[in-house]
């Protein structure tokens, strides 16, 4: 089997659950279902993560000072896909890989927006397919004008 | 769980109250159960100083993981075929949240029938945050 292995953890669906508020009985359990967002979770098992701190690096959040916007930081989640080909349960492992998928641009109100496409596969350890991820992130060029966006 | 076509009628719409005066804890609490850390998220220095944010915003993906509910609520987390969103507008801490997921079509389909949905959530002020579609696989 190829791909991260992301073991699904009952323990690790109670939390993600409890995050989004959500106390379906169906998600709790040593046999819990996660939930439809869930697979999200397994950047936890990424490590090549880059939302994550790490020992021994540098992080680009606030100490001292105020921390820094790193390049291309103003990226923003432009949209979210799943499809699910079956269920995802609490005590199997999915095996994640990610592809890039198309990119293009348009034409914002302040200026040229680049978005971009992701392909994330879960599958089990028999190879099967269980969900298919598609994120879609937005970077504006040049300086990113976050005031305006309240 | 399976919903059956008794249960479920083209035009049906449901709505879910997903959260009222959205906490920074609960952004924090998504932050990590997802490890999705990005201080925009939660670290509020860092949203105003470095990044030139009003202050921190809820990740989109605690707002489509919380939309969902209007969805597994109704249908059950095992029916679900497809899930997507766009995220139209931010999420901040104070936001009220209501999600409306409504049945624009049942198809019938070799594995059995299949509803189709429309979902928005809105905040307090009926601005919508997410868009998005949805199908789920009903009793046969």
């Amino acid at each position: 089997m190829t791909g991260q292995p992301f073991p699904v953890e009952a323990g690790h669906i109670m939390m993600f659950a409890r995050a989004i508020g959500d106390e379906n009985p169906a998600y709790q359990g040593e046999t819990a279902l996660a939930p439809p967002t869930f697979t999200m979770a397994s950047a936890h098992y990424d490590p090549d993560y880059h939302l994550r701190p790490k020992p021994d690096e540098e992080w680009f959040g606030s100490g001292g000072g105020p921390g820094v916007m790193a390049e291309g930081g103003g990226g923003l989640h432009a949209e979210q896909h799943f499809e699910y080909h079956r269920p995802v349960r609490a005590g199997e492992t999915l095996y994640v890989t990610t592809v890039p998928g198309r990119s293009w641009e348009k034409h914002g109100r302040s200026g040229r927006l680049l978005f971009s496409e992701r392909i994330t596969e879960y599958r089990d350890a028999d190879g099967e397919l269980i969900v298919s991820a598609r994120t879609v992130a937005v970077v504006p060029e040049g300086p990113a004008t976050p005031k305006d966006a309240r | 769980m399976t919903v059956s076509t008794d249960d479920i009628k083209v035009g049906e719409v449901r709505e879910c109250v997903l959260v009222d005066d959205l906490k920074r804890t609960r952004i924090v609490q998504y932050a990590g159960a997802s490890g999705d850390f990005n201080p925009l998220h939660t670290d509020e220095r860092f949203a105003v100083e470095a990044a030139g944010y009003p202050g921190v915003f809820a990740h989109g993906m605690l707002t489509m993981g919380m939309t969902g509910r209007v969805l597994t609520d109704w249908v059950g987390p095992e029916a679900l075929l497809r899930y997507g969103v766009r995220f139209r507008a931010q999420v901040w801490p104070g936001d009220t949240l209501t999600a409306t997921a409504t049945v624009e079509s049942i198809e019938d389909t070799p594995d059995g029938l299949v509803a189709h949905f429309s979902l928005r959530s809105v905040n307090q002020d009926g601005v919508e945050v997410v868009t998005g579609t949805a199908s789920a696989l009903l009793e046969p």
